[in-house]
């Protein structure tokens, strides 16, 4: 955050805290959305020091002020960026949006392109599906903490994806979508609604990139709906400039049978705050709640999870890992909520931090709170250097220092990735972490 | 109380010959106290109780301006259970003494705390094996003996205004040091309104081999208990202290709010122990931290049965190199009670380790809460801590919550936290029935094998009150 600076910005009509909604194309039903939450932005305060939710943040260097609404990006660069979002080969569809606006979508799969799917980028969706937004759009209440920035999401959102996958459809390649963030002090808000019906199935990856190293905003929805007895697979590659900051919030709910897995990779950034809530709606859900987040010179990673058990026989498992470098810290305070009745519960959470430096500080806060009696619940939090040992024997077979370093550090990190069900997905974060490291 | 402690106290009494104005507090209730400072709590109020007890100008001015710091401070609702805000500091009678300072003898006992402490298990024999006693009733202690072979050892075991006048060049040093007024609105208002408790010196290398012991008892209604506790053991010497709590139950909540500070020098050992058995309807605040020089141990060993809401997390802050802390903690909450209780461990030196174990029982509509902090600052070398908080829910409406918070600086140090929350096996209960015993047997026994591990690292007259003291809380929680 230190590179938000106090400007006359703060009087611009396109500073995103002043100029209002961001209605775009968007129809009347939809305005009325985005209008009370604008209301809802500007009654909700900025995060306090004393809030909870906020603890181990530095809420003072907290700022809106610079950001402005973006401008759109040249043709020059549209062509140039859309050759840029390659990610996965064979994905079934890509869409890449530049500043909150759509530059590219293409469809490989004929399943995209079907009549019972629904694959949109967000204002088309909203003109030609007003249902499918009634029914989802952003239902969860932000229970931890950014109440305030989903507020200011919800009155400017007007891009990213919307996908709809009925009844019984399988989508085998992974649908992928790029965010571009382009122009000093430029703001984004990208929208990521999968909602997947009685045992469909669909994998999502969403990238994150910035064309430069100016200062932005980003903030980010991506909500899950599975039905009963769906599969969602999603991954999030967040690869932001070092000097922007970022808000990417959550919500997840899991039906009867329905299986959830969603990791989150945090390469980049100066601030990030990461929220996730996993609702276990029916009996024999099961959420994987996964990240792994590299901070590196002075980036901070602040992630809240929530895991709520509203119906028994559910499992949750989160597993978050992070490495530490530099002067970097984390911050990690997650919860397991177990409702009454919510009996045969398994829930699972899980933080682990590598300190490679002396300056690096980890903060980790996760919490249980339990209101049934026949449940399994466990979390844990280790925190730690890398072991002598392990780096000595590395040596003794001529690896040097730095490199046997790395390797072990990918191989702590890269661990998580194995429980991405898509082969081609593990692959492009290995090699997305990889980049990072090397 | 055992016979052999029915000598008069050889301690001062407070001031007693002085002017004091009484109207206020022999309004209210003439009948049982001679000093009285009333119901709520203002400036006057300090002046009474420094009145009374004769207190030099320094101790009344550390009140006076504890008392605003009180003022100032909000309740930490923010994150605490609401029910803090039912407590009426209006309400609440700050000041009640005997002047004449009775002892009691075994007989005086009021027959159902004589019947308590024969349940429990503690006959008059088996206090033969302490060191020390003070026993406080309300606001001063009634009772303090140390044995003399004890104090000839130099051993000081007195109350906490006698100890600071007494002696100033030991104790003030550390009073209100290691936890200072402002640390919490809590230790601002018994920095403000303390009264006994127990201040203990123990001299270089001096281990004292029997457990010194206080006894603390809520007797009035309305009634705020503050005492003030003092420990510092000097170079490479040893303590046992125990502490046990009761209180009758009344109609109206009751406050407890104390305040212990430990001290721990370079190579000392103090185990402080901690049986709180308070009555249901007892809300108790208490702020609990040591500092542990080079080398020096903290163990804080604390079982809480009782109270309404207890909100305590003992601490140690480790300031020399080598220092360990260490905090085991049991917590059973009952129904309509809330056990909120914890440690903290502030790494502030080279290879310091620490160690928490909770382990906490949730049956009827109690809620147990375990919150903790470690801290773990950057530069630091060689620091350990390990964290394992374990929960069990017997009935369906039981709860629990584990709210941990670590934080770790630095590529020199490990932490590790661990958390578990689990039910009594059905089959285990199945088994013990099939072999005759009643399912409350069955529970009973059950519960006591999931805290046996702790229960064991009590001394051994503890412990024994550990478990039939469990025993008589499980009684009639099946069904």
């Amino acid at each position: 955050m230190s590179t938000a600076i106090d400007s006359a910005t703060s009087l611009d009509p396109k500073a995103i805290t002043q100029g209002g909604p961001d209605f775009g194309n968007h129809p009347t039903d939809f305005r009325t959305v985005q209008q009370r939450a604008w209301e809802r932005f500007n009654e909700v305060p900025m995060p306090r020091r004393s809030d909870e939710n906020w603890r181990f943040t530095d809420v003072r260097a907290l700022t809106l002020a610079p950001f402005i609404r973006a401008s759109e990006v040249s043709n020059e660069r549209r062509r140039e960026l859309s050759e840029r979002s390659n990610g996965i080969p064979s994905a079934a569809g890509v869409m890449v949006f530049a500043n909150d606006r759509l530059i590219s979508a293409s469809a490989n799969s004929d399943l995209l392109r079907s009549a019972g799917v629904v694959w949109l980028p967000f204002e088309q969706a909203a003109r030609e599906h007003p249902e499918l937004l009634a029914r989802h759009f952003m239902r969860e209440k932000s229970a931890l903490g950014s109440e305030k920035f989903a507020a200011l999401h919800a009155s400017q959102v007007k891009a990213g994806m919307v996908l709809h996958v009925p009844k019984n459809v399988e989508i085998k390649a992974p649908v992928q979508v790029f965010h571009w963030l382009d122009g000093e002090n430029a703001s984004a808000f990208p929208h990521t609604l999968i909602v997947a019906e009685d045992n469909a199935q669909v994998t999502v990856v969403d990238h994150f990139c910035s064309t430069g190293t100016a200062p932005a905003l980003a903030v980010g929805v991506n909500d899950i709906v599975a039905g009963p007895g769906a599969k969602v697979n999603y991954v999030a590659i967040q690869n932001w400039n070092t000097a922007t900051t970022a808000f990417h919030l959550n919500a997840t709910t899991v039906a009867r049978d329905a299986e959830v897995i969603a990791l989150r990779l945090n390469l980049g950034g100066a601030f990030i705050r990461d929220e996730a809530t996993s609702r276990l709606r029916g009996p024999g859900g099961r959420s994987e709640m996964l990240s792994v987040s590299a901070a590196w010179g002075s980036q901070i990673f602040d992630q809240r999870t929530l895991q709520i058990h509203e119906a028994p026989n559910a499992k949750s498992d989160l597993l978050y890992k992070n490495a530490l470098n530099d002067t970097a810290r984390t911050v990690f305070t997650g919860l397991i909520r177990v409702d009454e009745g919510a009996h045969k519960t398994d829930a699972y959470q899980k933080v682990r931090n590598l300190m490679l430096s002396d300056e690096a500080e980890a903060n980790s806060a996760p919490g249980l709170e339990i209101e049934a009696d026949d449940v399994r619940c466990t979390h844990g939090a280790t925190s730690g250097a890398l072991d002598d040992e392990e780096i000595f024997y590395f040596q003794s077979r001529g690896i040097p220092r730095r490199v046997a370093q790395q390797l072990v550090t990918f191989g702590f990190l890269s661990e998580v990735f194995e429980r991405v069900p898509s082969a081609e997905v593990a692959e492009l974060l290995s090699e997305s972490l990889h980049r990072k490291l090397d | 109380m055992s016979t052999e402690l029915l000598e008069p106290p050889t301690s001062v009494s407070p001031a007693t010959q002085l002017e004091i104005d009484r109207s206020r507090g022999d309004f209210v209730y003439p009948e049982s106290h001679e000093f009285d400072a009333g119901t709520g709590l203002t400036h006057s109020t300090i002046d009474y109780i420094a009145d009374v007890k004769g207190e030099p100008d320094w101790i009344r001015e550390f009140r006076h301006k504890a008392l605003d710091t009180f003022l100032a401070k909000p309740m930490p609702t923010n994150w605490a259970s609401k029910d803090l805000d039912n407590i009426v500091f209006d309400n609440i009678r700050y000041y009640l003494a005997n002047a004449k300072r009775p002892t009691r003898s075994w007989e005086d006992v009021p027959e159902d705390v004589k019947k308590t402490f024969e349940r429990l298990g503690i006959p008059e024999q088996e206090r033969k094996f302490l060191a020390g006693v003070e026993a406080q009733f309300d606001s001063e202690a009634v009772y303090s003996n140390i044995k003399s072979a004890v104090a000839d050892q130099g051993v000081i075991f007195m109350g906490s205004t006698e100890g600071l006048m007494k002696h100033p060049e030991i104790f003030k040093k550390w009073f209100g040091k290691v936890i200072p007024t402002g640390d919490n609105k809590f230790s601002a208002l018994n920095s403000a309104v303390f009264s006994g408790g127990s201040f203990i010196y123990i001299p270089p290398g001096v281990k004292v081999k029997h457990p010194l012991q206080a006894y603390f008892r809520i007797n009035a209604e309305n009634f705020g208990q503050f005492e003030r506790t003092l420990i510092i053991a000097d170079e490479g010497s040893e303590v046992m202290y125990m502490e046990g709590c009761t209180a009758p139950k009344f109609e109206t909540a009751t406050l407890h709010s104390a305040v212990v500070e430990l001290v721990a020098m370079k190579g000392a050992k103090i185990q402080y122990v901690t049986v709180q058995n308070w009555s249901n309807n007892v809300f108790n605040l208490v702020t609990k931290r040591a500092v542990a020089h080079e080398e020096a141990e903290v163990k804080w060993i604390d079982c809480n049965i009782g109270s309404r809401l207890t909100m305590k997390y003992p601490g140690v802050v480790l300031k020399g190199r080598k220092a360990r802390g260490e905090v085991i903690s049991i917590a059973l909450a009952g129904d309509g009670q809330h056990q909120d209780t914890g440690a903290k461990m502030i790494h502030a030196a080279d290879e310091t380790t620490s160690n928490i174990v909770s382990k906490s029982i949730s049956l009827g509509t109690g809620r147990a809460t375990y919150r903790g902090l470690v801290h773990i600052p950057k530069h630091l070398k060689g620091c350990k801590n390990n964290t394992e908080c374990d929960a069990l829910l017997i009935n369906q409406t039981s709860r629990t919550d584990t709210y941990p918070a670590i934080t770790v600086r630095g590529t020199g140090n490990a932490c590790q936290h661990e958390a578990s929350v689990s039910q009594i096996s059905e089959e285990q209960i199945f088994y013990m029935m099939s072999r005759g015993l009643t399912e409350a047997q069955a529970m009973s026994l059950s519960v006591n094998g999931f805290v046996n591990d702790l229960v064991r690292q009590f001394p051994m007259e503890y412990s024994v009150e550990l478990k039939r003291l469990i025993d008589l809380e499980m009684e009639g929680s099946v069904g």
